[in-house]
């Protein structure tokens, strides 16, 4: 077994704890620590995905306990994928937290040892092969969250915390209801173990297993904010502070990053009687959630909540793509997520640079006094609008130029091109908006002193070059994302890595009162 | 017994909902509870209901109760308690920091009937 699988887990959980220990008066040693976990999870993630890339999947066995009955974490292409964006984008986050003016470390407590639990949740739910193990590293992220998002404190981040709070409790709760039905039907949690018995359930407990699945998709809608459960999002990430509010636009990739594992595979084409339950309602929520994204954006009345709305309307881009359920698409899907999240965290790190050095303007879409450095953030505005519009050259018009490639031969294919096309040009004349009036439109007066360190640059504009590089090497990346799009359609390697020989598995009976004739003791 | 633990869930369920429905955080945190107990609930009779059985297979018994909903059961209660603690928690600093018990930081108009 590969010890380092557990690497992603371990690494943050174990430094949040000695970043407790060692105490809040050592700022200094906290961010070491913090910036040394994060540069390491970026190598470990590194390490993963090029131990993938050969298209083996690697399970870790918990305590060395079979599945599937103990805890299994699983590697694979999509795993490594996931680990590796989240990787990035932490060590950008947290490099912009420590580097602006006021760091946002030091406006309150226990920034660092939430921002690592944070980033084990993430790994975790990425790692973990098991359905009830995803559950707990969703509240482990989420209770972390809830502490950063109110990170500074103040009435409108309290305000918009409130809400995140109980919509994510409430849909906690559905998850577990949701993870209860299906256990009691298949009698088993692990999602290996789930693919090989969802197919054979009895016709007779098919609508409860159906059921269980279509409350799994209300849940991770509420994660990836798909509509129509997208409405906490905008006022919650507006409110955030923009290093956590970039941390966060991969969190919304969680619920898109489970869509994909359960309804994809589990779920998906081979799942017998639960075959492709999400489909009909998955396309049109997508279809809904990238239009309303981006009318948000026109709407918004500040930068940052228009970066918040165009994180709604990229994730609707994506689940168009992973609503199609096929192959072809999914690589597409995966290539724009690793893209999309780059961009909006890019995003939010550019639009708190320029709130910075606008005075009292702030980042509100009014006129304002020139600010400093207009030029170079000017640019980098440009870079990271044309990423997340999809204009060329740049990823993100790669990306959806493969989601419209790989739906043309879809049904609906008529309705999906408009939209993608449409929210680009809608989130174009958003985006162009808002930097003439930011940049161009600027009334006479002083100039607002900009921040006095400018190390807060680095971090937005390393983002927009990892996008930058993400278009250069799209061949290799796109290679990358089919390969496990198709490892995941391969339903047997999975078993077959996670539980030794599926053909023992699927012996076990399932549990006690559920007969074939559908009859119960 | 069936009947009994199915109209508990059932009830806890619509007590919930109907509180976390209210505009004042208090009312909202009291449904978030009594949605969890339902759902614990629900996740221990996922197990099947056996009155008298081993908790494990042991030899000769002919029904046993499954273990492994209970496992869920605690691990739910666990982060279900911390998250309850946190979000009235939150709620006190909301009230405190808003003057309002309001779930949106705001007294609605005030002639409006109580939310």
């Amino acid at each position: 077994m590969n010890h380092w699988i557990a690497a992603p887990i371990l690494v943050p959980a174990l430094v949040g704890a000695a970043m407790l220990l060692a105490g809040e008066r050592r700022p200094g040693l906290q961010r070491s620590l913090g910036i040394a976990s994060c540069a390491a999870l970026v190598l470990i993630a590194a390490s993963a995905v090029e131990s993938s890339a050969s298209g083996v999947v690697q399970p870790y066995f918990v305590g060395d306990w079979p599945a599937p009955f103990g805890i299994v974490l699983v590697l694979d292409r999509l795993a490594a994928l996931m680990l590796a964006v989240a990787a990035v984008i932490a060590l950008a986050a947290l490099a912009a937290a420590v580097a602006s003016e006021r760091p946002w470390d030091a406006r309150g407590r226990f920034f660092h040892p939430l921002f690592q639990f944070q980033l084990m949740g993430l790994n975790g739910a990425f790692l973990t092969g098991d359905l009830f193990n995803l559950f707990v590293f969703f509240e482990v992220l989420l209770i972390a969250s809830y502490c950063l998002l109110l990170h500074g404190q103040g009435g409108a981040r309290l305000r918009a915390g409130l809400h995140y709070v109980v919509v994510n409790l409430a849909a906690s709760a559905l998850f577990l209801v949701g993870v209860a039905l299906l256990y009691s039907v298949t009698g088993t949690l692990n999602l290996a173990d789930l693919a090989l018995r969802v197919p054979r359930v009895s016709p007779a407990d098919a609508p409860l297993v159906r059921a269980a699945a279509l409350l799994l998709l209300v849940v991770f809608g509420v994660k990836a904010a798909a509509f129509p459960l997208y409405l906490w999002l905008p006022r919650a990430y507006a409110a955030a502070a923009a290093p956590v509010a970039a941390l966060f636009a991969l969190m919304t990739k969680v619920g898109v990053y489970a869509i994909v594992r359960v309804h994809g595979v589990v779920f998906g084409p081979e799942a017998g009687e639960a075959a492709l339950v999400a489909a009909p309602w998955l396309a049109p929520a997508a279809l809904a959630t990238a239009l309303l994204g981006v009318v948000g954006a026109l709407a918004a009345p500040t930068l940052s909540r228009m970066a918040a709305y165009l994180t709604v309307a990229s994730v609707g881009t994506l689940l168009i793509a992973v609503g199609a359920f096929s192959s072809a698409a999914l690589g597409a899907a995966l290539y724009y997520l690793a893209h999309s999240s780059l961009a909006v965290a890019a995003l939010f790190l550019v639009v708190e640079q320029i709130a910075a050095r606008r005075g009292t303007v702030g980042d509100r879409l009014e006129e304002g006094a020139p600010m400093v450095q207009s030029a170079f953030l000017g640019a980098l505005f440009v870079l990271a609008a044309v990423a997340l519009i999809g204009l060329p050259p740049l990823a993100g018009f790669v990306g959806k130029t493969m989601i419209l490639r790989s739906t043309a031969a879809l049904p609906g294919a008529g309705v999906i091109w408009s939209v993608i096309l449409v929210v680009g040009f809608l989130s174009l004349v958003g985006l162009m908006r808002a930097g003439s009036l930011v940049f161009w439109n600027t009334t006479p007066g002083a100039v607002p002193a900009g921040p006095r360190v400018h190390s807060g640059l680095v971090a937005p504009l390393a983002l927009v070059a990892c996008g930058i590089a993400l278009a250069m090497f799209a061949a290799p990346v796109k290679r990358y994302a089919d390969a496990a799009a198709r490892q995941l359609g391969d339903r047997g390697q999975y078993a077959t890595a996670v539980l030794g020989d599926p053909a023992a598995a699927a012996t076990r009976p399932f549990p006690a009162g559920v007969r074939a004739d559908g009859a119960r003791p | 017994m069936e009947i009994l633990v199915a109209s508990a869930i059932g009830l806890l369920t619509a007590c919930g909902v109907y509180l976390m429905l209210r505009g004042r955080t208090f009312a909202v945190v009291l449904g978030l509870t009594l949605l969890s107990y339902a759902v614990n609930l629900f996740i221990f009779a996922t197990g099947r209901l056996a009155v008298g059985s081993p908790p494990l297979a042991a030899d000769g018994a002919a029904t046993w109760a499954d273990p492994l909903p209970q496992a869920l059961v605690l691990t739910a209660i666990v982060i279900g308690f911390a998250t309850t603690g946190f979000v009235l928690e939150l709620a006190l600093r909301t009230r405190d920091q808003t003057g309002t018990d309001h779930v949106d930081g705001a007294e609605p108009n005030a002639k409006a009937p109580d939310a």
